[in-house]
């Protein structure tokens, strides 16, 4: 298989809807037999990025790319974007405001576990221009049941 | 552990997943954050919770979580509890409060989410 795009609409502030892109690649991969480990790690990273533009980004959107050795988890929006990212990839930094937190979000946990889950991650932002968030997950070993 | 022990144990209610009370978990997370279930062994957890909103199931489905415990007795909002129906996520409500359900789990043997008692 290679060059399978899907791509999915996030929607600024629609915290009802939040995480269902995430939740629609899941589904997904489970659908293509990928490794249960695998499509955790994904699912995980997909779902705090969506939360990331849905709570302090802008519309945007979930998209995967999957080639034959990898599989590219983007996530990008027109938002506000990150002044400072060598910052927002630190555990504990946080921004988000009373209605994230009584939701259980703003722990400042999310860019740090994006890390710790995907193989690769970069982060392009710059204030008013947006943010994307590319992670990239080897298929070589064990990706891929079938 | 199955889910029907639990429901026991708590003197609880179940909302969703009737169906699926032979199922079987033996580690707890308890937490409203839901970054620390997002990044903690939670797979097939049972997690007990203090918030009702869509995104605790949205979570509980990404991360694999097994079955949510709501406690104090708190009543979720129909649209959760269509969701977890919709993704066959067993929902339980427990009438005690975090520390008291924590404790009655914990006398029953459940672990934490990295194995410790
Ligand atoms: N898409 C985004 N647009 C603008 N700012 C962002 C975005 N994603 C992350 N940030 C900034 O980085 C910080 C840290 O993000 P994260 O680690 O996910 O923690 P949290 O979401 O709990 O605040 C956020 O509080 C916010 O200031
Ligand atoms: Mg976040």
């Amino acid at each position: 298989m290679s060059g399978l795009k899907k791509s999915f609409y996030i929607k600024a502030r629609d915290f009802n809807r939040a995480g269902e892109a995430s939740i629609s690649v899941q589904n997904f991969l489970k659908s293509m037999n990928f490794d249960p480990g695998l499509i955790r790690r994904i699912a995980i990273c997909g779902y705090e990025g969506e939360m990331n533009a849905v709570m302090h980004g802008g519309d945007g959107a979930l998209s995967i790319e999957i080639d034959s050795d990898k599989l590219v988890l983007e996530i990008s929006d027109d938002g506000y974007g990150i002044e400072d990212i060598e910052l927002a990839m630190q555990a504990g930094f946080s921004t988000a405001n009373d209605e994230h937190r009584e939701m259980g979000f703003g722990a400042g946990m999310g860019l740090p576990n994006m890390k710790k889950n995907s193989d690769q991650i970069m982060v392009a932002s710059e204030k008013g221009q947006g943010t994307q968030v590319q992670m990239i997950f080897f298929l070589n070993q064990g990706g891929q049941i079938d | 552990m199955k889910l029907s022990e639990i429901v026991a144990a708590l003197d609880a209610s179940v909302l969703v997943g009737e169906d699926q009370m032979d199922k079987e978990v033996n580690k707890c997370g308890a937490s409203d954050l839901m970054s620390d279930i997002l990044a903690g062994l939670s797979e097939g957890c049972i997690l007990l919770t203090g918030l009702t909103t869509v995104q605790v199931i949205r979570t509980a489905m990404v991360a694999g979580v097994g079955a949510v415990v709501f406690v104090r007795g708190k009543k979720a909002p129909q649209e959760v509890i269509d969701l977890a129906k919709a993704q066959d996520l067993p929902l339980i409500s427990s009438p005690y409060s975090m520390f008291v359900s924590c404790g009655r789990l914990h006398d029953c043997n459940l672990t934490g989410l990295t194995g410790q008692r």
